[in-house]
């Protein structure tokens, strides 16, 4: 790991100033060789997470329009926007759990079905039932599935590496404890405990911060800082706006389409914010309205 | 009482149906687990479609040549399952689909489905009665009734033979695949991301459930496939917190309901009838007993279950006001030897405890809540008069020490007049710890009186009243 810097700076200066006239370009492009050309020209086939033109659909209804973004080789990366904005979208479309209208996504230069292995999701909290009877210790441990292979049970030392994982996130002495009676601050921490045990190189995380208190979210960036100090790439859906700076060293700002992506000092700008926040874009809004009837 | 017979024939059907039942309640934990109870009515009610259809081209086949008469009764039974197995799967795909063109939630969608396969297959069956030997009532009621008389010298009827290979297929599959039915019920997301597609899984559920109801109906019937594959689940989940307890209970429980439903089915009846002056009769149906029986336990598991049981918690509360009543007797009786202090008192402690104006089942708490203060030494009785105890003087100091360490907070923190502190206090006294307690004193930097000028006693202080 002794080119984060040169990575980052390529990410930075290739992909978000590429982005920002992509929702209007992209589509439009000439030949295929050419834009193949230019993708191989742009991606970087090192990057955890390439997207390339995406754009997501529900029930015909474009909900992300053309979003292209590298992720930096490795680092914190906040992803802002308002409610609708598309952020669990980006993630969910590039992980394959919602279909793709257009556009291609790649980890680390191959498709994903190739690179599981190497990427970690973690779903918002308030997705899963938390009644489900498995304690701090079975959910941990399913972040293990993949490596122990079908059929196999999860053994004693898949239960050590999950105990571990949950020592990292300060919750070893809930490993018994029966998920319903943890709290959501604590609930959280084992969804982070989860991904931990995958030791994956790219964390996808759909609001790690949302409903937690105060000792979990000092907790949480701390691990956020660990998995950066070992080069590991963390994109998360962020709300609040005030610790962006404080906690990411990245930042997307997603708008139906992507408005800017960067470093954070350079695209944390009140200008993109003000482009991100300011309402929705009125004529994508109805463009994409006609197409979910099916044309105006 | 009429005299039980318990026969060899009784015991093949209380075999059959525990094994029918042990093998539905498998798939029913994770239908439970997924909140798809709905599915497995549904499936149960649409694999008659399955069923017929399958009936109506086995029968074509043959009538075409294309199955010759030796083979046909394999065909029959096979092109059964698979019938009911491909209609259990497309009743999902169409929920599902039904689903997705929105609008639509996914259990109404389930609903107009199912209902229009079962009717499809209803109509079907009028189609083709004639044609066919398919019995609607044993379709819809089964026939454990008649296991004996078609079992005649067998050790075990072909039917139990039937529900337990199906129970040993699904045991199987439970074992092997448990990691991945676990995930892919508690966060499918996350399944399909690590490569356990939760599409594949959810198919996969519902081909084994179609399949055991396949393999099970015949003998118990469409109808009680339902409560076989829900109720056993259901109780169980309510009595304990653990996956595999959960599986484990519920085949345990499932063998209880087929015993305890045959042997009601057996001795109901004529008790019943008995009892109303009704007709004689020998027994009622054991199917519907069975069904009976597990809403019997689940209803059991309801009033019962630890810490979650209605019953429990009723008991819980109880002992809790208990408590608070034998609290509130020592703060009480601290606060007429505080106001007393060197006065004598004018009236006796019976003539205001229990409060005369309480109901008569809080004046019952009240009393009960003496007898504990003075069975645990804190309160002794003389004559007509209560009195602490030193232990208890110690104790009542405590709760008065919260309840005027909470006074003081809300009096700092909440901006109330005076006279809305005292009941607030009142509540919160019985549920502070020396932990809490120690924390108020500190934030409060450690005050000696409270909001009405009383003095806040205990731990270490010395009253500095006089």
């Amino acid at each position: 790991m002794s080119s984060p810097n040169l990575q980052n700076n390529e990410g930075s200066a290739g992909g978000p100033g590429h982005s920002s006239a992509a929702g209007a370009a992209a589509p439009t492009a000439g030949p295929d060789d050419s834009a193949a050309a230019r993708e191989a020209a742009q991606h970087p086939d090192t990057s955890p997470l390439s997207i390339h033109d995406m754009t997501v659909a529900y029930q015909r209804r474009p909900v992300l329009w053309g979003v292209d973004f590298d992720a930096p080789q490795s680092g914190l990366v906040a992803i802002i926007g308002p409610n609708g904005a598309g952020k669990t979208t980006l993630i969910r479309a590039a992980l394959d759990l919602v279909p793709r209208t257009a556009g291609e996504v790649r980890f680390f230069g191959q498709p994903y079905a190739s690179q599981r292995h190497r990427v970690a999701y973690v779903p918002q909290r308030t997705s899963v039932d938390w009644d489900f009877p498995v304690s701090a210790l079975d959910v941990v441990a399913m972040g293990l599935y993949r490596q122990i292979g079908w059929f196999r049970p999860v053994r004693r030392k898949h239960r050590e590496q999950a105990a571990d994982a949950l020592s990292q996130v300060g919750m070893a002495d809930f490993r018994h404890r029966q998920i319903s009676q943890l709290s959501g601050g604590q609930q959280q921490r084992v969804f982070l405990a989860r991904a931990l045990a995958q030791n994956a190189e790219l964390y996808l995380m759909d609001e790690p911060f949302a409903g937690v208190d105060a000792a979990t979210e000092r907790a949480i960036v701390e691990v956020l800082r660990t998995l950066r100090s070992r080069g590991r790439t963390v994109l998360a859906v962020h709300h609040d706006l005030q610790t962006v700076s404080e906690y990411f060293d990245h930042v997307v700002l997603l708008n139906m389409r992507l408005v800017a992506a960067g470093p954070t000092e350079e695209a944390f700008t009140a200008e993109n914010l003000r482009r991100t926040y300011g309402g929705r874009l009125a004529l994508l809004d109805r463009v994409g309205h006609a197409m979910g009837l099916g044309g105006e | 009482m009429q005299e039980l017979h318990w026969a060899r024939g009784d015991t093949q059907v209380v075999v059959t149906a525990a094994l029918a039942g042990m093998a539905c309640a498998l798939p029913g934990n994770w239908l439970v687990l997924r909140r798809q109870s709905m599915m497995g009515d549904a499936l149960s009610h649409t694999s008659l479609l399955g069923v017929v259809g399958a009936f109506l081209l086995a029968y074509a086949a043959r009538s075409a040549g294309w199955v010759g008469e030796a083979a046909f009764d394999g065909v029959l039974v096979l092109s059964m399952y698979a019938g009911a197995i491909a209609v259990g799967v497309l009743t999902a795909v169409l929920t599902e689909w039904i689903r997705s063109l929105g609008r639509v939630e996914s259990s109404a969608a389930l609903g107009v489905v199912y209902t229009s396969l079962f009717a499809l297959g209803l109509l079907l069956v009028r189609l083709m009665a004639n044609d066919t030997h398919l019995d609607l009532n044993c379709v819809l009621f089964g026939r454990l009734e008649t296991i004996p008389l078609e079992s005649i010298g067998q050790t075990l009827p072909r039917v139990a033979w039937i529900a337990g290979i199906s129970l040993v297929i699904n045991l199987v599959l439970v074992v092997l695949l448990f990691k991945e039915l676990r995930l892919s019920a508690f966060d499918p997301a996350l399944a399909t991301t690590v490569g356990i597609s939760a599409r594949v899984m959810h198919y996969g559920l519902m081909t084994i459930t179609a399949g055991t109801i396949i393999a099970v109906f015949e003998s118990v019937g469409s109808i009680l496939v339902i409560a076989m594959l829900i109720t056993p689940a259901a109780t169980a989940s309510l009595l304990t917190r653990r996956l595999g307890v959960m599986i484990v209970l519920s085949l345990l429980l499932a063998v209880v309901a087929a015993f305890a439903g045959h042997f009601a089915a057996l001795t109901l009846p004529s008790l019943v009838m008995r009892a109303i002056g009704g007709p004689e009769v020998e027994s009622a149906g054991t199917a519907g007993m069975i069904a009976v029986a597990g809403g019997g336990l689940f209803l059991a598991a309801v009033l019962l279950a630890p810490g979650e049981g209605v019953l429990p918690r009723l008991w819980d509360r109880l002992q809790l006001r208990i408590r608070i009543e034998t609290e509130d007797l020592l703060g009480w009786l601290y606060r007429r030897e505080e106001a007393g202090r060197g006065i004598p008192l004018s009236a006796s402690v019976s003539e205001s405890w229990p409060d005369p104006a309480a109901s008569p089942f809080e004046r019952l708490l009240s009393r009960a809540g003496e007898r504990r203060a003075i069975s645990a030494g804190l309160v002794q009785r003389t004559g007509k008069e209560l009195q602490l105890t030193d232990a208890g003087r110690k104790t009542a100091e405590e709760l008065v020490r919260s309840h005027r360490l909470w006074e003081s907070y809300m009096a700092a923190h909440f901006p109330l007049p005076e006279d809305h502190l005292h009941e607030t206090a009142a509540r919160v006294e019985h549920y502070l710890g020396p932990d809490l307690r120690d924390e108020l004193s500190q934030e409060l930097s450690l005050p000696d009186e409270d909001p009405h000028g009383r003095p806040i006693p205990g731990e270490g202080r010395i009253e500095n009243r006089e």
